[in-house]
């Protein structure tokens, strides 16, 4: 526990010259499992791509950390190489490219050498099993033609396969019936462990469900507002921002 | 969100003209062919022509010095056409020597893992090799089949010389264009296949055997007829770069194809990128048949390529899927034409074409339904990707529709790399030379999977040769 995993030190971030995040820190430790909730427009999703290395966000303060190793300036390949994940939003459509082959692709990067093809074909089947997804998909061009749902689990599945030692979420609920939500809570569930952390934007309560929270912050202007526990979470999600607002101009 | 962004459809004005290249006349464009009857008369004694293919040559010279050169495509300034003798006969052999082929060349055979002997052979300096052992293997079994396999030169005086003789250049006449005359001059090489009616050849036939016939890969021409229901797929040329000492190509590919026959023609090009490829292929389909055409062009310094299609007899068919890759300091020029001479004829024109690096990609495609051709349909769809601003790609469409009662579409689509695909990829850990070479790759699947594996392995090696290095 004592050793970070992601350390975030006063990050300020531009876009298209327009201050985004203003001075946020973040550390996260292994084994832990971080909710970042805010209003729309706040910076949650500025905050986890500026992680992952997103060129289009310009770093303009501050340093980030990833195992003790600075990477404020390394491209997000080099990032993804020391374990960071960033499940995205709307996932890329890749024509050409099927789901087999970009993830044994990814995971010889990640892992620095080639793939075993029977134990990656193994590996991929039980995991879509895992994740209720038809085994067809591992042939199909990746996300070209998928629904909402069918490219959010292939985003976890993803993750399942390259065991990153970080997984930051964006929203990877939004927009899920029930039924997937749960599926994909699971698999979250199913890659964490000891060793690794898990970051999660949200807006729901049911993609936490049965999940051990160690912390709540709210982005709010490009800042951390506030950090708590999951009873911060519960709040949000029953009485919105505005009755945090109100709590703490109150303070 | 999609891997290539800045997509648009763009349909320029459809020009007529652009293939008519008969009707072009530009007397300033007239030079000294120096290619005199003598010269054609001895490369006539050589080959021991049967007499009518002497004078065939002879007229189709007097044809090649009446016409002028085309001036609607690439600039053809890097050819001497003012001794244009040294292209059919060049001082240097054409067996050359090993240290004489481009360094780019060895490298690309090393990528490519191809053995030594059959990199020599291919750079036209070697004599003899293996796959002439294979071709002879292949020929011996499609012959139990009654499948005729032969170079064009025994053909002539074999057993199939009359109908070698009825088909000759009757698809692409010497008078289609400058160089289709200069071919029927001077043309030497090239296969010869007859598939009898009903007969299916279940291996595909392949030209990369009979490469290292003396003179072939340069005037070369092909001649192919199936027969009725008969099948086969050809394979022509190979990956692996060809390298020419003289550097003008100007092949002839004819193929006749037979009321329900079918036949699918490949093609992977990748000539030295010195190479100016001015090749000619046409195919004429009856009844109820169907020809399949699937090109790849990587190579060459300047391409002119459409291969045509005449959909003769009701209900036949085309599909033609391509794709082009132009790279620095190339102007490749490809495209595909078809004619629906008959009522409810099909043809369906798929291409993609990828430029780079100053390169210069333009698709051209011209339809024309003749006013037999009640009910035909066809649909031309056009997608081009731009890997930086100093490339180049062009969509030249043109149709002619004299039928009223005829369906024809086109669809051309213009684009770019989306950065927001490349970062896709780099954020789960693949570099950005490999995430740009990956789509790429991606965009050119469609047609990788229309082509033999070996074939679809080895273009999809030429695409990441390509791309090395492509970022800074």
């Amino acid at each position: 526990m004592s050793k970070n995993l992601l350390e975030v030190k006063n990050l300020s971030v531009a876009v298209d010259g327009k201050q985004i995040l203003d001075g946020v820190d973040l550390i996260i430790h292994k084994g832990e499992t971080h909710v970042l909730m805010g209003p729309n427009g706040t910076g949650k999703s500025t905050l986890v791509s500026t992680i992952m290395g997103d060129p289009n966000f310009e770093i303009t303060g501050g340093q980030i950390f990833i195992d003790g190793k600075e990477i404020t300036n390394e491209p997000a390949d080099v990032r993804a190489r020391e374990g960071i994940f960033l499940s995205f939003q709307t996932p890329e459509e890749i024509p050409g490219v099927t789901v087999e082959n970009f993830l044994r692709m990814a995971k010889s990067a990640r892992e620095g050498r080639p793939t075993k093809i029977m134990a990656f074909q193994k590996e991929l089947k039980n995991r879509m099993e895992e994740l209720d997804m038809d085994p067809s998909y591992a042939s199909r061009y990746l996300n070209v033609g998928f629904s909402g749902g069918e490219k959010k689990k292939t985003e976890i599945l993803q993750l399942l396969m390259l065991q990153p030692k970080l997984a930051m979420l964006d929203e990877t609920d939004s927009g899920l019936d029930v039924d997937a939500v749960r599926i994909v809570s699971q698999g979250i569930r199913s890659y964490h462990n000891r060793d690794n952390a898990v970051l999660i934007i949200t807006h729901n309560a049911k993609i936490l469900e049965g999940m051990d929270i160690d912390y709540v912050h709210v982005l709010e202007n490009g800042k951390i507002r506030k950090t708590g526990g999951r009873e911060l979470a519960d709040e949000i999600i029953e009485e919105g921002f505005s009755a945090l607002k109100a709590e703490t101009r109150n303070d | 969100m999609k891997s290539f962004e800045d997509e648009k459809t763009q349909v320029n004005e459809v020009d007529r003209s652009i293939y008519d290249i008969k009707d072009e006349v530009r007397p300033s464009f007239e030079v000294a062919s120096g290619l005199t009857p003598e010269i054609v008369e001895q490369i006539s004694e050589e080959k021991h022509d049967p007499e009518w293919m002497r004078i065939f040559r002879l007229k189709a010279l007097d044809i090649y010095n009446s016409m002028p050169l085309p001036n609607w495509g690439p600039p053809l300034d890097g050819l001497d056409m003012g001794n244009i003798v040294t292209y059919v006969r060049p001082d240097t052999p054409m067996v050359g020597s090993w240290k004489e082929v481009p360094k780019d060349i060895k490298d690309t055979f090393e990528r490519l893992g191809i053995p030594e002997a059959e990199r020599k052979s291919l750079a036209g300096v070697g004599a003899q090799y293996d796959s002439e052992v294979v071709y002879h293997n292949v020929s011996a079994e499609v012959e139990a089949q009654g499948v005729v396999y032969t170079d064009m030169e025994s053909a002539l005086t074999g057993p199939y010389a009359d109908m070698v003789k009825k088909h000759f250049m009757k698809l692409v006449p010497p008078t289609d264009h400058k160089f289709a005359a200069l071919h029927g001059a001077v043309w030497s090489g090239g296969s010869f296949v007859y598939v009898p009616p009903g007969v299916s050849v279940e291996i595909p036939l392949q030209s990369y055997f009979r490469l290292n016939a003396p003179g072939a890969g340069q005037f070369e021409h092909t001649l192919i007829i199936v027969d009725k229901g008969a099948y086969l797929h050809f394979i022509e040329g190979c990956s692996a770069p060809k390298y020419n000492v003289a550097n003008l190509h100007a092949g002839c590919v004819e193929l006749f194809v037979g009321e329900g026959a079918r036949m699918r023609y490949s093609t992977i090009e990748n000539w030295s990128k010195n190479m100016y490829n001015l090749n000619t292929k046409r195919a004429r389909v009856e009844k109820g048949g169907t020809v399949e055409w699937v090109s790849g062009s990587f190579g060459s310094h300047t391409s002119y390529l459409y291969p045509m299609t005449i959909l003769q007899g009701e209900d036949s068919h085309m599909e033609f899927t391509g794709i082009t890759f132009a790279g620095a300091e190339q102007n490749l020029d490809t495209g595909a034409k078809v004619v629906h001479n008959a009522p409810h004829t099909t043809s369906h024109i798929s291409t993609k074409s990828i430029s780079r690096d100053g390169g210069i990609s333009t698709f051209r495609s011209s339809v024309k339904i003749s006013e037999e051709a009640k009910g035909a349909k066809s649909s031309v769809s056009c997608e081009s990707l731009m890997l930086d601003s100093k490339s180049r790609s062009d969509t030249i469409p043109a149709m002619d529709i004299a039928c009223a009662e005829a369906d024809a579409g086109h669809e051309a689509k213009i684009g770019r790399i989306s950065e927001q695909a490349v970062f896709y990829f780099m954020s789960r850990g693949i570099s950005e030379e490999d995430a740009r070479a990956f789509i790429v790759g991606g965009f050119a699947e469609p047609i990788a999977k229309e082509l033999p594996l070996e074939y679809a392995v080895e273009m999809n090696n030429l695409i990441n040769l390509e791309m090395k290095g492509s970022i800074g």
